[in-house]
């Protein structure tokens, strides 16, 4: 048939010759990379006692931070949920009292901060939009669970852990 | 014949074949590590140190497992097929010789449980007896991929057969003897070994091998991609464990009759240089035995996990057009070396 392309190629293709047709070169050399990997370092991680390693940007849980006197730096200022391009992101605002200045760092704070980690696509524009500097993506990635209302994450599991702060503790209980 | 005679051999008989079980055992799990090692991977290694009690586990979810017999298929042939490829796949080992005599007391105990002068011979009824387990088992499932596996199993093992026998012959020229005692004992030290004088013949013979084992890559009659599980595919529980075992043990015996007719069997070099005693020689020399089989085992496992399958039509030409025709000239071959050899040396 005639090539409109311009572009077909004939191969040319000998017949194999003696030491092709009995296979054993072949073989043998197949034989020597078999083995050549037998003797390689392995590629496996045993897992629950190894882990890989996330990469340096990965974007996994996001956590909620704290100011260097351990305040929550969240305002409640909705940025992060109205950048959120999957809805993510819900909260309820409210107003710092007398006394709660060593707990939040500006006059309005979050009193309720729920991520739907289901929703959530791990964009990362969340982080992008905050103007405090209070949420960022770098937790590992999200555990599993059995029932979806688990997969809403509220302050208790997103802010970071405070400083050791032996009054606070003594205040709390 | 005398009581000490009948308890010597039991004890012989037990021995091999545990043996032989426990070989096959971990032959699943070297096979298993094999296949990772080659991919960069570890392969199974959870169950106890390095994986060494996986084959129990295995054999444990064998036993199990619930059994299926299909509604179609004949029943007593169906439970035939794996019981008679596990009994002929046991029953090889009986003539290989894995040691010289050891003398105990005043006692010459010989390690073969029965020299038959015809040792060769019996290995090769017992190989083509073992292809009826796998003829039944496909045929009485009343599944057409499991006949299609079982025809196949059969035209393969007899084109190979063939090819087999040829490349023998010119060995038994060589070695004037039909029992593997007197083969093994000729092979005395390392340059009488069969192989350099039949090169050829081994190489024929180890192909044929493997096709009789139905290892890769002549696995066609349980071809995955083809027939589902081939001969198999009906099969579950420890029946199916049988057949799996049953193509180890095999794998097994005929390591262990390459390892005995081309590399000496117990044989090895410099044995009566060294000064031991008779006794020690052949404590060693059975162990040199076990590792030439386990370097054969090996080696299958190596070329399965290098070697893609042939297709049908290529397995036929290689065991007709090539194989025949090469084991012939070979026989020729040596007839005219051996008549060279006594005409001019």
């Amino acid at each position: 048939m005639q090539s409109l392309s311009n572009r077909k190629k004939i191969l040319e293709q000998e017949p194999m010759n003696f030491w092709e047709r009995i296979y054993l070169p072949a073989i043998f050399k197949g034989l020597a990379i078999t083995l050549r990997h037998f003797f390689m370092k392995k590629n496996t991680i045993r897992y629950p006692e190894e882990t890989r390693e996330y990469s340096k940007n990965f974007r996994g849980m996001h956590s909620l931070k704290r100011d260097e006197l351990g305040r929550e730096r969240c305002t409640a200022c909705g940025l992060c949920a109205l950048s959120c391009p999957a809805e993510a992101i819900t909260m309820i605002a409210a107003e710092r009292q007398k006394g709660e200045e060593n707990l939040y760092r500006e006059e309005k704070y979050a009193a309720v901060y729920e991520i739907n980690m289901l929703r959530c696509i791990f964009c990362g524009l969340c982080e992008e939009a905050c103007p405090k500097e209070a949420i960022y993506l770098d937790g590992p990635h999200v555990p599993p669970e059995y029932l979806r209302k688990d997969f809403i994450y509220g302050k208790d599991k997103l802010v970071e852990q405070p400083f050791i702060n032996l009054e606070e503790l003594s205040l709390n209980k | 014949m005398e009581f000490a005679f009948i308890i010597e051999k039991f004890i012989l008989i037990i021995v091999v074949f545990v043996i032989t079980l426990v070989i096959a055992m971990y032959s699943t799990l070297a096979e298993r590590k094999v296949a990772g090692f080659m991919q960069d991977r570890l392969g199974p290694d959870r169950a106890g140190i390095f994986g060494i009690l996986q084959p129990l586990c295995d054999g444990g979810k064998f036993f199990f497992k619930e059994e299926i017999i299909p509604a179609g298929a004949h029943r007593p042939l169906f439970i035939l097929g794996p019981t008679l490829a596990i009994i002929t796949a046991c029953i090889g080992s009986a003539v290989i010789p894995w040691g010289q005599a050891l003398t105990i007391g005043d006692r010459v105990v010989e390690l073969q449980v029965a020299d038959v002068n015809v040792g060769i011979l019996y290995i090769f009824g017992v190989v083509a007896l073992g292809v009826y387990g796998i003829m039944l088992g496909g045929w009485a499932s009343n599944n057409k991929f499991s006949l299609m596996g079982a025809v196949r199993a059969a035209s393969q093992s007899i084109s190979y057969e063939l090819a087999m026998g040829l490349s023998i012959i010119a060995l038994l020229m060589v070695t004037q003897s039909l029992s593997l005692k007197e083969i093994v004992a000729q092979q005395e030290g390392f340059v009488n070994w069969n192989i350099w004088a039949q090169p050829l013949g081994f190489l024929i013979f180890l192909i044929c091998a493997f096709a009789e084992t139905n290892r890769v890559p002549f696995d066609l009659p349980e071809c995955e991609t083809e027939l589902v599980g081939g001969y198999h595919t009906e099969y579950s529980s420890m029946k199916l464990g049988l057949y799996m075992f049953s193509e180890y043990i095999n794998m097994f015996v005929s390591s262990a009759l390459m390892a005995a007719i081309y590399f000496g069997g117990y044989n090895f070099p410099f044995m009566y240089d060294l000064g031991l005693s008779a006794n020690w020689i052949t404590i060693i020399g059975v162990f040199v035995f076990f590792i030439k089989i386990i370097a054969f085992i090996f080696f299958f496992m190596w070329i399965r996990w290098t070697l893609p399958r042939f297709r049908y039509d290529q397995l036929m030409n290689l065991g007709w057009k090539m194989l025949i025709p090469l084991a012939l000239a070979n026989i020729a071959l040596t007839g005219v070396f051996i008549i060279l050899k006594d005409k001019f040396f």
